[in-house]
């Protein structure tokens, strides 16, 4: 083992991991019990790790856990919980947008981090950050409808 | 029963779990794994063909963290299917957990199970083997060439169930039928057509592969947790494969990240299981995503002959139905498939003079299995585009054409008799069917009185509009079997226990919502648990569209007992006799009169109070019709007649199944088969070397369609009611997919004359075919 100490700050609190050089973020992330961040293809082509690091949607699979380091990570545990769940969370379950719900993760957060950057996103806008997430269930209507709900310009709260 | 005015079923409710997984709790089988569990990682075969000479784990197992290494010298060889089908099977015994020949490339040579994914890589790289390599079938049409390589040369390979099954000519099954004659409506026919298709190979593409892991607990069982549609049928096929009694397993079926029937197969749990009882240590097996593609299951490619006659006044002659299908390395679900092939799409329309013949190959590819539409999607492409090119030859529109022909509610068919799931079929009449409005509704909105020939547009971009209709079935009549357990708690809530299998679905929502229908309570009362072979009872689980109308019998049949009991008690309580009392919202209580007693208090009544019982029940049911849903499809393209490249415009999809008990499910059903179906037509395809590897196992290579390429969809479901379904509802899961291929493919015939019989519509196929005046020579592709 050659492991090495990284902190940065997951969820809002400032916390210090023992990593493997070679260990990737998602495999931190899960193995330190984030397990809401999905691995489909570990090839970053699928969008269900996708985390927030630094305000930006990033495949935590194809992002070394070092790479972290310093940075501001927020993951799908950050973003709500029963009592108080993020918008996009209520608008993807109220419009029939969770099937199997495995790639929900990974599009509530590059959908969150389009949001905190653009609370006006338009239609173009969701198309262009959802390109890189795959949904094999809903067909993605009812997740465009979600998404669209929670613009402000598209028919969400201001 | 009579159509009513519901309360939970038909209503805008939310899916239940869906928050729970919105906020990325714990719920897959990934999710769980334990920190102790040691990884598994398995040896593929680098030849389509070849017979191991030699193989030494010595290496392997010396290393450090190397906890067992399993290959055929040291596992029982137990012949099986890795179908999740019900017993006996219809698919033939032709599996081993592992074998010394191997059938195609990525074939099991050898797992390890190590303390890290890292060591178990390390020590498959330490594993010496050496081949004798042969010669491969990588095409349906060499499968059958006198003197072809027999790929099942083993002893051991049978077929359990009496159907044709000639391993040494590499035929993994076979089916034929007639109705009527069929050469004497061919001569009867003004116009006749004989054209082949060809299905290309596709992949279910769950956003969660294939993963597993087994334990073995303190009383020697071994506990499985995976990602499968059929916990029941993976129970009974890992004991047969371990030669163990069933009573020594139990599989446990969490959320799992879907599923579209290749999970209907025991891909994993074999040898986690052999792994846990070998090592007596959790162990977890996860496929990479390549190996989901080259390993898990496929969608049968199928070569398909279609012949059909038809009189200028639109009357169908003759339809002839031949197909060849390509089972891969195993023949799992082969048979099934192709006679669904036959047994969904030829009652669609009336004809006296029908044949079909199912033929299933082995070749050394990757294996089909169980792909929503189920053979349908097959044939409906053939069938579909055919009715285009009748109707076009005859000179008629071709909307009226399959108006004027399709099955009706009252109609029989005599396919319904002639072909069953590997066996004779069961006789029914359609008690359901509203195609005429979905054809209807579908043609309005996509604008269908716009629609002009071919031959009078002009320019770079060509638009054109096509369409197909479908039909599928619900459940296996007289085969499958589902049961449901319900019993109620103190705060009159119920525990809603079954076999079911929600693969994402939203199974566990519609069947919950039977159940509070039923009862006369709401969705939130309903606690349920599916899918736990210990704990709840059997169903076959989550395949041939069967969950909601098969299931939902069984769910709505123990709640109606359990509704008897509850009113009992409540006449116990009050003092009169159960006919005077019904139920109004979780309350019992009189029709005449005053008085009444809320469910938490006859619960408490009937655990504490006297004559004390445990208010609940189970249920079974099998059914003995297997109603269609319907749909018409219609889709709108635009092809650049510069490129070939084709862009889908609009796509309607107006679907009749039954009562749709949870609307937004059902649409979300018919969305997700159709945006699946539509990229399977345009882009999805397997490429393979000349040596049978598959070149583009990766979401890079294999595009699957994302937000941005989500054309306009409308969906519209047409109600009707199907009296022997639960609440009026039939099956809505499979039919969607069925309906791309031909519809696009006559979309894409009414824009530019180019006519396509070989998937996917790539632009170099549509321009190549543009260049040779509309058509290009047919071949079988991959």
């Amino acid at each position: 083992m050659n492991m090495k100490t990284i902190t940065f700050t997951l969820n809002r609190k400032e916390q210090s991991f023992d990593i493997e050089p070679d260990e990737t973020l998602i495999d931190l992330l899960r193995r330190t019990g984030h397990t809401g961040t999905k691995l489909g293809c570990d090839t970053g082509m699928c969008g269900s790790c996708a985390v927030i690091v630094d305000g930006r949607a990033i495949n935590a699979c194809i992002l070394f856990a070092f790479q972290a380091n310093g940075r501001t990570v927020e993951t799908i545990e950050g973003v709500g919980d029963f009592d108080s769940p993020h918008p996009l969370q209520t608008a993807m379950a109220d419009a029939g947008a969770v099937q199997c719900g495995f790639c929900t993760p990974g599009i509530v957060m590059t959908a969150k981090a389009l949001l905190d950057e653009k609370p006006d996103a338009s239609e173009e806008d969701f198309k262009l950050h959802l390109d890189g997430n795959l949904c094999r269930c809903t067909g993605y209507v009812k997740i465009k409808e979600a998404l669209l709900s929670c613009s402000s310009a598209t028919g969400g709260e201001s | 029963m009579s159509k009513r005015d519901f309360k939970v079923v038909n209503q805008p409710l939310r899916k239940i779990d869906a928050m729970t997984l919105a906020l990325g709790k714990p719920s897959y089988v990934g999710d769980f794994k334990p920190d102790d569990a040691l990884i598994i990682k398995m040896l593929g075969s680098p030849h389509a063909h070849a017979r191991i000479t030699s193989i030494d784990i010595s290496e392997a197992e010396k290393m450090p963290g190397v906890h067992c290494v399993l290959y055929y010298g040291n596992v029982p060889r137990i012949v099986h299917t890795t179908a999740g089908q019900g017993y006996p099977e219809p698919s033939p015994y032709d599996t081993f957990m592992f074998d010394s020949k191997m059938r195609f490339v990525g074939d099991r040579v050898a797992a390890v199970a190590a303390e890290t994914e890292k060591i178990a890589e390390a020590a498959l790289k330490a594993i010496k083997v050496e081949y004798e390599v042969l010669q491969p079938v990588l095409r349906i049409q060499d499968a059958m060439k006198e003197g072809a390589p027999i790929i099942h040369d083993e002893p051991e390979a049978r077929a359990v169930i009496p159907v044709p099954y000639e391993p040494k000519k590499n035929m993994a099954a076979h089916v034929d039928m007639e109705i009527g004659d069929l050469e004497k409506g061919m001569a009867e026919a003004d116009e006749t057509i004989d054209f082949q298709f060809y299905n290309h190979y596709g992949q279910h593409c769950p956003v969660e592969p294939h993963v597993s892991m087994a334990w073995v607990d303190r009383e020697d069982r071994i506990i499985i947790t995976t990602s499968t549609q059929v916990p029941f049928h993976c129970r009974r096929i890992v004991a047969q494969t371990l030669d163990i009694p069933v009573r020594r397993v139990r599989v446990i079926k969490p959320r799992i990240g879907g599923g579209f029937g290749v999970k209907q197969e025991i891909v994993l749990e074999d040898v986690v299981a052999m792994m846990a009882l070998r090592t007596k240590r959790p162990v977890y097996w996860e496929y990479t995503r390549a190996e989901e593609f080259i390993s898990s299951r496929t969608r049968h490619p199928m070569l398909m002959r279609l012949r059909m006659g038809a009189k200028r006044d639109g009357t169908i002659t003759a339809i002839g139905l031949d197909c060849h299908s390509n089972t891969g390395w195993n023949g799992s679900q082969g048979l099934t498939v192709v006679c669904n092939s036959g047994s969904k799409m030829l009652p669609l329309y009336r004809c006296g003079n029908i044949h079909f013949e199912g033929t299933v190959v082995y070749t050394n590819l990757p294996a089909g299995g169980a792909y929503r539409g189920y053979g349908a999607t097959q044939a409906a492409f053939a069938f579909e585009s055919a009715m285009d090119e009748m109707a076009e030859k005859i000179g008629m529109d071709p909307l009226k054409f399959r108006a004027m022909n399709h099955i009706k509610s009252g109609d029989t068919s005599p396919v319904f008799r002639a072909l069953g799931e590997g066996r004779e079929g069961v006789d029914q009449a359609i008690t359901s069917c509203e195609l005429a409005r979905c054809i209807k509704a579908g043609a309005r909105e996509i604008g269908w009185k716009r629609r002009k020939p071919h031959t009078t547009k002009k320019g770079r971009y060509r638009r054109g509009i096509g369409m197909a209709c479908l039909m599928q079935g619900s459940a296996i009549p007289e085969i499958d079997m589902g049961a449901a357990t319900l019993k109620m708690n103190e705060d009159g809530s119920f525990n809603l226990l079954m076999g079911a299998t929600d693969l994402g679905t939203g199974s566990d929502t519609v069947l919950a919502q039977i159940a509070a229908e039923q009862l006369g309570t709401t969705l939130d009362q309903i606690i349920v648990y599916s899918s736990d072979t210990d704990m709840t009872p059997f169903d076959v689980g989550a395949y041939a569209s069967s969950t909601t109308y098969l299931s939902g019998q069984a769910v709505q049949n123990v709640a109606l007992k359990v509704r008897k009991q509850i009113l009992k008690v409540g006449a116990d309580m009050l003092d009169c006799k159960p006919a005077e009392l019904t139920i109004e919202d979780a309350k019992v209580v009189r029709k005449k009169g005053e008085g009444q007693v809320t469910f938490s208090e006859i619960a408490l009544y009937s655990m504490y109070s006297a004559n004390q019982f445990q208010i609940g029940d189970i249920s079974s049911k099998i059914v003995h019709h297997s109603p269609p849903p319907f749909a018409a499809h219609f889709a709108e393209v635009e092809v650049d007649t510069l490129t070939g490249a084709v862009r889908v415009i609009k796509y309607v999809a107006a679907a009749d199944c039954g009562t749709p008990i949870h609307p937004k499910l059902a649409e979300g059903q018919v969305e997700g088969a159709v945006m699946n179906g539509i990229c399977y037509a345009l882009t999805e395809e397997y490429l393979f070397n000349d040596k049978g590897r598959m070149l583009n196992p990766n979401f890079g290579d294999y595009k699957l369609y994302t937000l941005s390429d989500l054309p306009e969809m409308k969906t519209i479901l047409v109600p009707s009611y199907e009296k022997t379904g639960p609440y009026g509802a039939k099956s809505i899961a499979e039919i969607g997919i069925n309906g791309p291929l031909p519809a696009i493919a006559n979309a894409i015939h009414n824009a530019c004359g180019v006519r396509l019989r070989t998937g996917p519509f790539t632009p170099e196929k549509i321009w190549r075919s543009l260049q040779a005046g509309g058509e290009i020579p047919f071949e079988e592709g991959h």
